[in-house]
């Protein structure tokens, strides 16, 4: 089924009203209860409470224990404007069907878990809001593409982190210093956009390359290798280069642009591709 | 050395001389020690990078004096005092004195450290961190950006990579296995169940070390992960094993109000200021010395005090402000980048310009696992179980007494990680495997053929939620006997549901519905703990305030406690026995905690 793009405008919203966390609660329930105290309002002064609202969310289930085909399935559940796709989901598996399979954990996209594609687009779910979707629409969510599917919106991530692996993602330094090495503020900065990967295979999976090419090394364990080209403390930039020198290594990269829309941290993706292809080409400049 | 296995009737049987229980910081820092001199496995229910402390941000306190005047006995006085005189102080001064080279450690495998001028580690300020005791804020937190935690679980990562650590992905640890050999018990091995695929795995090991992190799910309003249930302290407290100090739970000042999202303390570190309705910086009038900077049970009980006193913000007044917009964009954008887009994000709240909701949320367990000095657990004040470490927020050593001062969590898990990895191979390289009783799966079996072929109609979310919503009510910041009585019986109707829960995937793949409801036991049985040993501390200590008994009696409570199971099976009421510990003083006798 071929899902609609829906485009969102972030921040466009006034300032959200205090948001809802998973149980619906506003935060104070947390005082009122404490010695029964109730916080009058002011004279005149009326509250407008958020509105909740429902939302269709159509998500692609398989379960190869029973499934020879994954199937879409509606759900109907109650938004507020200001909560997570991720929270649709787990409305959906703690009130409706608890089968639902799908991972995830810190729910506010630091770990990396519950990459998903979300109307087409690869997401963090916990990352998507539901205000930034046109909910008079159905929402679409399945699993990101191009990793073997286990079971609902699920994937198997062993190959991600065999590429990952592969290209030595560990500083390789033979001094042995009695304090910390150093590095100056500049040096530190260079390298600083692909600090912040978290490993999601959002960027990856995004890339049509990597969905005919399963074997291609794919954007993650590239800005993985560029984060440590980069830093001037490493002294294995060349093995790094040689490795993705490869076949299946930056060559393959046709510039999209897939992966740095995909990534929820912002990172310049194909920025960091384009500056190992310059490094191969001309060395590393630090 | 790869992985030795066999399977007997649909169990697998693997042997290992070190078993880790976790792969977050504490277990990453353990098995670096440890992979490299013996055969090592981590078993993770998370993939390693996904733990909790990639969520960690502001920093990691060490001494360095990189950037002004410092000394570890400065910040060992500052952990005692931090945590309520509950510290044990011979411990506190390891923590501190250690913490120097576990920075180092760190750098030296890779971590990008923000950087001074000339090229050294940068540090910032952070809560009741002090020069001098107590005279002045002081720059003791090394960090990088406000992703700390993330930095330093990949680059734990990273390592484990290097050394080639053998990890098992999603599968989690449901029990642990002891024997008696000679009078004496000790540890045999682990048994998990693989996510995948529905197995059931029995790991022996001549050690085994416990490193799952904390159980802040207990709460509903908390910056914890969804997947931070307990479940490694609940494993070893359904063992028999005691739990210390459960009752101390640190809530956190400046949790995202509504969501509890976490903004780090590092942002006051950097110049942000509390306000609240009127725009007063209130904290002035709690800590007059270090205000904004005093620890957190202070800033978080003073916030709900202004809250309570009518002086909160927002349509219903129920929360103050995080103000950040004289630290200008430069300083938000490179220092705190990552919870300038939380707010912007979440609450869509921009710091550069607007005032930011906060409200406390439940953050850090300071209790769990006794464990020594070296990581071994404790099965009574003193008697260690031969084989069996704990390190990290599952651990109670204790170096955090009744309030853990920010930034000493990071470095907890790498000083006592790195201990518990040393200690636990160093004990694999003498003692031998201790048998595999032939039933040791068998537990684990019927806890999750009883959880599955259960008919009842329970719901396990409905039993989480209401869980969590009287912990938050009833058991948070201020607590009264009669607040904490609503709640432990609350906890005891919910206890009686919970066998009656119904299981709706009946398949064995990925069935994160069965976990969920093994998960929840869990949480009840901690739930409980944290109340009871509430209810037993008739004094306020660090993040313990009792409002019906709000000072500090030295005389009586300066004591660890220590809790108990004497009964408990499924569907049968827990029983808890309460007992103390004495702390261990070395230089400083408590004192009013004045900041
Ligand atoms: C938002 C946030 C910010 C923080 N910021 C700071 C900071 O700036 N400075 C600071 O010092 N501290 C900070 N802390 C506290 C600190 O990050 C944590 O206490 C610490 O990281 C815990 O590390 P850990 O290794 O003990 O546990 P975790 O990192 O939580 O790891 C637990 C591991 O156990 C595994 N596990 C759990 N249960 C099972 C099971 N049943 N079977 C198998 N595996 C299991 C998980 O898979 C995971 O790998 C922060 C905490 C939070 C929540
Ligand atoms: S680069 Fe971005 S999208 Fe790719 S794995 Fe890292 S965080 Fe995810
Ligand atoms: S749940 Fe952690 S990134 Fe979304």
């Amino acid at each position: 089924m071929a899902a609609t793009q829906v485009t969102g405008t972030p921040g466009e919203e006034t300032a959200a009203q205090a948001a809802q966390t998973e149980g619906g609660t506003a935060p104070a329930e947390v005082d009122s209860a404490q010695e029964g105290h109730d916080r009058p309002l002011e004279a005149g002064e009326a509250v407008e409470e958020p509105q909740s609202f429902p939302v269709t969310v159509i998500v692609r289930r398989y379960d190869p224990e029973v499934d020879d085909e994954p199937r879409w399935v509606d759900y109907d559940v109650q938004m507020f404007a200001t909560e997570r796709i991720l929270d649709a989901l787990h409305r959906i598996k703690w009130e409706q069907d608890p089968s639902l399979a799908f991972r995830r954990s810190c729910a506010h996209g630091v770990c990396g878990s519950d990459a998903m594609r979300i109307n087409g687009k690869n997401r963090l779910a916990c990352k998507a809001l539901v205000k930034d979707f046109d909910t008079s629409k159905p929402i679409y969510v399945e699993a990101i593409k191009g990793l073997p599917l286990e079971k609902d919106l699920i994937v198997n991530m062993e190959p991600f982190f065999d590429s990952f692996r592969e290209i030595q993602p560990f500083l390789q330094a033979s001094s042995k210093p009695e304090k910390e090495r150093h590095q100056t503020i500049a040096q530190r900065e260079r390298f600083d956009d692909t600090t912040k990967c978290i490993l999601c295979a959002a960027c990856t999976t995004s890339c049509p390359v990597f969905w005919t090419d399963g074997q291609y090394f794919g954007p993650a364990a590239i800005v993985n290798a560029h984060r440590f080209i980069f830093d001037s403390r490493d002294e294995a930039s060349q093995v790094r280069l040689d490795i993705l020198n490869d076949r299946e290594g930056v060559w393959r990269c046709r510039t999209t642009f897939n992966c740095t829309d995909a990534c929820p941290r912002g990172i310049q993706v194909t920025k960091a591709i384009a500056e190992v292809k310059q490094a191969m080409m001309t060395g590393v400049k630090l | 050395m790869a992985d030795q296995s066999s399977v007997t009737d649909g169990i697998h049987y693997h042997q290992h001389d070190v078993v880790i229980v976790g792969a977050g910081g504490a277990g990453m820092r353990a098995a670096i020690e440890a992979a490299p001199k013996a055969s090592t496995a981590v078993i993770t229910k998370l993939y390693p990078t996904r733990s909790h402390t990639g969520a960690a941000q502001g920093g990691m306190a060490a001494a360095l004096a990189n950037v002004e005047e410092d000394s570890n006995e400065w910040h060992t006085y500052d952990t005692v005092k931090g945590g309520d005189y509950l510290t044990d102080q011979d411990s506190a001064e390891i923590l501190t004195r250690e913490a120097i080279d576990a920075v180092y450690d760190l750098e030296n495998m890779g971590l990008p450290f923000n950087r001074t001028e000339d090229g050294k580690i940068d540090q910032r300020r952070f809560g009741g961190h002090t020069r001098d005791h107590g005279k002045a804020p002081v720059r003791r937190a090394c960090y990088a950006a406000d992703r700390t935690g993330h930095m330093i679980l990949q680059t734990l990562y990273q390592n484990c990579v290097k050394h080639g650590v053998e990890f098992f992905n999603e599968f989690y640890a449901l029990d642990l296995v002891m024997a008696e050999v000679d009078g004496v018990q000790r540890v045999s091995g682990v048994v998990a169940y693989e996510l995948a695929t529905g197995e059931i795995h029995v790991f022996q090991g001549k050690s085994v070390v416990f490193a799952t992190g904390g159980f802040g799910k207990i709460y509903k309003t908390t910056s914890n992960a969804h997947t931070l249930t307990g479940d490694g302290v609940g494993i070893v407290w359904r063992k028999g094993l005691p739990l210390e100090d459960m009752e101390f739970y640190q809530f956190h000042p400046t949790g995202l109000a509504g969501l509890g999202i976490l903004l780090t303390e590092g942002a006051r570190g950097e110049g942000a200021i509390l306000r609240n309705a009127s725009g007063e910086r209130f904290m002035e009038r709690y800590a007059p010395t270090i205000k904004d900077l005093a620890p957190r049970d202070i800033v978080a009980r003073s916030m709900v005090q202004e809250v309570l006193d009518g002086r909160g913000a927002g349509p219903h007044k129920d929360y103050v402000y995080l103000d950040c917009t004289h630290l200008g964009a430069e300083v938000l954008e490179t220092k705190l980048p990552d919870i300038t887009e939380f707010a912007r994000t979440y609450l869509g709240v921009d710091p550069v310009t607007e005032r930011v909701p906060v409200y406390p949320t439940a953050h850090y367990a300071m209790g769990g696992i006794p464990t020594n000095n070296d990581a071994e657990v404790l099965l009574d004040n003193e008697t260690v179980v031969p084989g069996l470490y704990a390190a990290g927020e599952c651990a109670c050593v204790s170096v955090h007494g009744a309030n853990r001062l920010g930034t000493n969590s990071l470095l907890d898990i790498n000083v006592f990680g790195k201990r518990a990895g040393n200690n636990a191979v160093a004990y694999a390289q003498t003692a031998d495997f201790v048998d595999m009783p032939t039933d040791a799966a068998d537990g684990v079996v019927k806890l999750l053929a009883q959880l599955r072929e259960g008919s009842g109609s329970e719901n396990v979310a409905e039993i989480r939620k209401a869980l969590q919503e009287t912990m938050d009510r009833n058991a948070q910041v201020f607590r009264t006997d009669e607040t904490l009585q609503t709640a432990l019986a609350d906890i005891a109707v919910l206890r009686q549901r919970y066998p009656n829960v119904r299981i709706h995937d009946r398949g064995r793949r990925f069935n994160t519905d069965l976990l969920e409801a093994v998960e929840l036991g869990f949480l009840l049985d901690l739930a409980e703990i944290v109340v009871v040993s509430a209810i037993n501390r008739k004094e306020s200590r660090g993040a313990h305030m009792r409002d019906d008994f709000p000072t500090r009696d030295d005389e009586n409570y300066m004591q660890h406690t220590m809790a108990y199971r004497t009964a408990g099976e499924i569907g049968v009421p827990q029983e808890i026995r309460l007992d103390w510990k004495p702390v261990r003083v070395t230089h400083y006798e408590p004192q009013e905690r004045k900041y």
